[in-house]
């Protein structure tokens, strides 16, 4: 038995059982990342082999002292650049970070460690999670596992290929438009977003505030369920962590979607630039879904088509101020420089990179006096009406369901040099992110040998209404089960379909 | 001497921020205190280490809620914070938390106390917010500039008057009256030279008459109640001298030099700063229910005017319920005294002559003399039916003071009860009458002050004991009798 070809559940019933150590399991998953890592390039800071054996020691004294190792006992974790674990280096895929360690850790890591998880590094990514493809990060691009000269999406490409790769069995990422889903989808794993408020954003380096959340990959819709009940719940380090009770979502993830009304919004399947397959196999899966007792329709999301302009004016706009504190006066990168403005400017010119420079330039200019109005307060209206769409669409249907990303992974190189078709690439994601919705993705078929993802989208904090409707269709089909053809430890997977 | 401010009409507005007398800063649970060794009380948070958010301080909100309800000021069913954005070294997130479209309190006002009791000029309040403080850049010669965030985050709240003062003396009065009714309230220490009151002031000129509204200038930099005064008479001056020669006022930001005593510009970017607010997405809106603001509104103890007030009505002289009423600790004295029976007029001028002097004489206090009011009282009650005369009182109120002698006891071991029997009296007068023959003679000339003298001789030979009036009324009949 390979611990790497166990799904995070599995490894915890048997550490906790003493039927397998969290120690083996750490080996496992090390050997697997040093067969592997070189050529995906999932980890920016992989942990330290001791340090990942030292915590799994750990777990095994626990199990050995009769106590509760906790729901994730040995389950290895890769952890998004971006969310802060104590003493591990925080960079955020960015310059402007090196050398930044962090000093306490996020809320989210706390739980999974508490929970008996072992972080086992940090994951690449777009700098400060700007980027669908993480070629946006400071220090190397990662690939995609089912095709090495291929992206895995972003901007928690690191993590969403850490999972794919088998180099974790769970990891953490951040998703503000799309930034869990996309990369889920392009590498054919799980991914999830939850409700806004539902994980607490303490120690997540902030993007966009109103629209960041904490979300889990696995290669399963039970190990997301499983993850998100260990990292879900009201924190009081974050005011906007919602008071509201946290579900079973395993259960909820083998109760079946049968009852269910999915609505299709015409909006989000027939938007420009979605691929002709992609479109065939989000079909096909919703019809999966109706054979399992679903009902499935085509609804309208009419604000959804705007919803895009909308998030370029409103995440800039935050991410102009949440990025302004990285100016070399208290920690990370500073340029020399003669007088403070040189400092600032130099500092911030040298130690970000061209994409942040340009949202922060996007989102200063639409704050701006005199132009406030036409940008940044328009676009929240825009959120508003969209908001209502939803409101609209879940009156009649428990859940809505489109494409996660309107085409496979682009080959490494094709899109950096056009920002605008690198956006184009959230059109689908966006409108929940927007609403602050909960949204997952899960694999729905392959083109051309590359995974496909289905993105559903539930009412604010019905998570477990989500989980049904993947778990069923998981169910139904063996997508999941395939494994990238990356050699090694693992066996491929099913054959690529054409 | 003819100033060049004569023909115009000064019109001042002030912003005004006052530190919470919070135990913990307003997004952190960091201490909030003064003094404390540099960057001690600083967490994740207040540093603004990238992941930290803010979770606001209720204790905070609490008494930024109380500060507006002692202005006056309409609270609405919720507030927002908002970020102010700009960069500079002692402002750890590159924004500060403040609130700007939805303040906690607008429309509130603060009256200005007059000579004679009645408010002499009421001044409208725009808006009461709450919002956190920056750290401190400290130049130092040797190792350049260094900053403290000890004060990152404590919270503070900013109290913007309308352009209603009319002069740098209103100013000063009302940022005194602000002050008390802060301290009155439980609000903040407000102790300018700690910097829990800061106060940056709107100072423009118009003709005297005219309704129109001249070029603005901020002040800032006042760093006491009299800088106050005198910067803006300065700035009055300054902007009074260039309109008189037909030169125009630049809308600015100046900054008062105290040694030099003058306002000078400051660096320019000031005025082209756009602070791009936008709402704190860390923070949910901020809901002010009825209920809670009902609830703060009744706890508010008796605020300054109204202490006032209640003093007039008890019989006090204006000048005196100002005095009391700006003297936390007088009048408390003299709120126990009136407590304990005393006559409030007659409390009032032994609080702020006897007592006053006493306490800048010994440095001791109420809490070195709990029951002094009680004692004054008593003394006062002796006084008041004749069992002793004035100047023996004080020298009782002393003794009583210096030995925590029971007022009562002290008189009567001392012999010092006063003389208002004129069976007792008749030889001392007599005394007096026949060693002053020329006092008698201006006496009966007519002249009013000898009878004064000779009252001062009786009251000299009996050692105070005397009563003054019994001791006139002998005297009178004494002489008329021949
Ligand atoms: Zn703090």
């Amino acid at each position: 038995m390979n611990a790497t070809e166990l799904s995070a559940r599995e490894i915890a019933r048997l550490v906790a059982l003493r039927e397998l150590s969290a120690v083996e399991v750490a080996r496992a998953y090390l050997a697997r990342r040093e067969a592997v890592d070189a050529r995906v390039r999932a980890f920016l800071h992989p942990a330290p082999a001791d340090e990942v054996l030292r915590a799994a020691r750990a777990v095994d004294e626990k199990v050995a002292r009769g106590e509760t190792p906790g729901p994730l006992a040995g389950v290895p974790v890769a952890v998004k650049d971006n969310i802060s674990v104590e003493g591990r280096p925080l960079t955020c895929g960015s310059r402007i970070l090196e050398g930044y360690r962090a000093p306490y850790s996020a809320t989210a890591v706390r739980r999974l460690l508490a929970a008996g998880a072992l972080v086992v590094g940090g994951a690449n990514m777009d700098e400060f999670a700007m980027g669908s493809s993480t070629e946006n990060s400071a220090y190397f691009p990662t690939h995609n596992p089912w095709d090495l000269a291929r992206v895995p999406g972003g901007s928690s490409g690191g993590p969403a290929a850490a999972v794919a790769a088998q180099e974790a069995a769970l990891a953490l990422g951040s998703d503000t438009g799309g930034s869990v889903r996309q990369p889920a989808a392009l590498c054919g794993v799980v991914g999830l977003k939850p409700t806004y408020g539902r994980v607490s954003r303490y120690g997540l380096v902030a993007f966009a505030s109103s629209l960041d959340q904490i979300g889990p990959f696995a290669r399963d819709v039970t190990d997301v369920a499983l993850a998100l009940s260990v990292i879900a719940g009201h924190d009081p380090m974050d005011a906007t962590s919602a008071q509201v009770p946290v579900g079973d979502y395993v259960r909820a993830a083998e109760a079946g979607v049968r009852g269910l009304r999915i609505g299709v919004p015409r909006e989000l399947v027939e938007a420009d630039g979605i691929d002709g397959d992609v479109r065939e196999l989000v079909a096909a899966a919703l019809e999966t879904l109706a054979e399992r007792g679903a009902h499935v329709e085509e609804c309208h999301l009419p604000t959804a088509a705007t919803a895009l302009e909308a998030y370029y004016v409103v995440a800039p706009a935050e991410a102009s101020a949440n990025l302004a504190r990285f100016d070399g006066v208290r920690y990370g990168f500073r340029a020399a420089a003669g007088d403070l403005e040189a400092m600032y400017a130099r500092t911030r010119g040298e130690g970000f990179g061209r994409e942040v420079r340009r949202r922060i330039a996007l989102g200063t200019f639409a704050l701006s006096a005199g132009y406030r109005e036409a940008y940044y307060l328009r676009a929240q209206r825009v959120r508003q009406k969209l908001l209502l769409d939803f409101q609209r669409a879940f009156a009649r249907y428990d859940l809505l369901a489109a494409p996660t990303s309107p085409t496979v992974a682009f080959p490494l190189g094709e899109r950096v040099e056009d920002p605008l078709s690198m956006y184009v690439n959230d059109i689908c994601t966006i409108p929940a992110s927007l609403a602050g919705l909960p949204a997952i993705s899960v694999p729905c078929g392959f083109s051309g040998g590359l995974p496909v993802g289905l993105q559903l989208i539930g009412p604010a904090f019905a998570e477990e209404t989500l989980f049904r409707a993947a778990g069923a269709y998981q169910d139904a089909t063996s997508w999941h089960r395939r494994r990238p053809p990356l050699g090694g430890l693992a066996p491929a997977g099913g054959r690529r379909r054409g | 001497m003819t100033s060049p401010a004569q023909g115009w009409e000064v019109v001042i507005g002030l912003e005004v921020h006052v530190e919470l007398a919070t135990r913990s800063k307003m997004f952190c649970a960091c201490p909030a205190t003064f003094g404390d060794l540099p960057n001690t009380n600083v967490c994740p948070v207040c540093l603004g280490l990238p992941g930290s958010l803010p979770v606001p301080n209720r204790r905070a909100i609490e008494l930024a809620l109380r500060a507006a309800l002692a202005l006056g000021c309409r609270i609405p069913p919720a507030a927002r914070f908002d970020r102010k954005n700009y960069h500079y070294p002692d402002l750890p997130k590159g924004y500060q938390i403040s609130q700007y479209e939805e303040p906690l309190g607008i429309q509130g006002h603060l009256d200005l106390p007059g000579e004679d009791g009645e408010p002499r000029r009421r001044v409208r309040i725009r808006r009461v917010h709450l919002e956190e403080d920056t750290g401190k850049s400290v130049h130092d010669p040797e190792f350049g500039t260094l900053v403290d965030l000890n004060r990152a985050g404590v919270p503070l709240i900013e109290i913007v008057s309308e352009p209603d003062l009319r002069s740098a003396d209103e100013a000063r009065a009302y940022l005194e009256e602000l002050r008390d009714t802060m301290l009155y309230a439980g609000v903040s220490d407000v102790k300018m030279e700690e910097g829990s009151l800061r106060c940056d002031a709107n100072v423009s000129l118009r003709p005297a008459g005219s309704q129109a509204w001249g070029t603005l200038v901020e002040v800032k930099n006042m760093n006491s109640f009299r800088s106050v005064k005198l910067a803006l008479e300065y700035e009055a001056e300054r902007q009074a001298r260039l309109l008189s020669e037909g030169l125009p006022v630049r809308r600015e930001t100046r900054h008062w030099d105290e040694r030099e005593g003058v306002t000078r510009p400051g660096r320019g970017k000031e005025e082209a700063e756009d602070y791009r607010y936008f709402p704190e997405p860390d923070l949910p809106p901020l809901a002010l229910p009825a209920a809670w603001v009902e609830e703060i509104r009744t706890s508010l103890p008796e605020l300054p005017a109204a202490r006032r007030r209640r003093y007039q009505s008890l019989g006090v002289r204006p000048y005196d319920a100002r005095i009391l009423v700006a003297e936390r600790h007088l009048g408390e004295f003299f709120e126990r005294a009136v407590q304990a029976g005393a006559e409030p007029q007659a409390a009032a001028n032994w609080t702020l002559v006897e007592w006053q002097a006493y306490v800048k004489e010994t440095g001791k206090g109420l809490a070195e003399r709990p029951d002094a009011p009680e004692k004054l009282a008593k003394l006062l009650a002796l006084l008041a039916r004749g069992a002793i005369s004035g100047p023996v009182a004080k020298d009782v109120f002393r003794e009583m003071l210096e030995t925590g002698g029971d007022p009562e006891a002290i008189v009567a071991a001392s012999g010092r009860q006063q003389i208002a029997d004129e069976k007792e009296l008749l030889a001392v007068a007599r005394e007096v009458l026949s060693a002053n023959e020329k006092a008698v003679a201006d006496y009966r000339k007519g002249k009013r002050n000898a009878l004064a003298f000779l009252v001062g001789q009786v009251m000299r030979t009996t050692r105070g004991r005397a009563n003054p009036e019994a001791a006139a009324r002998l005297l009178e009949r004494l002489i008329e009798e021949g």
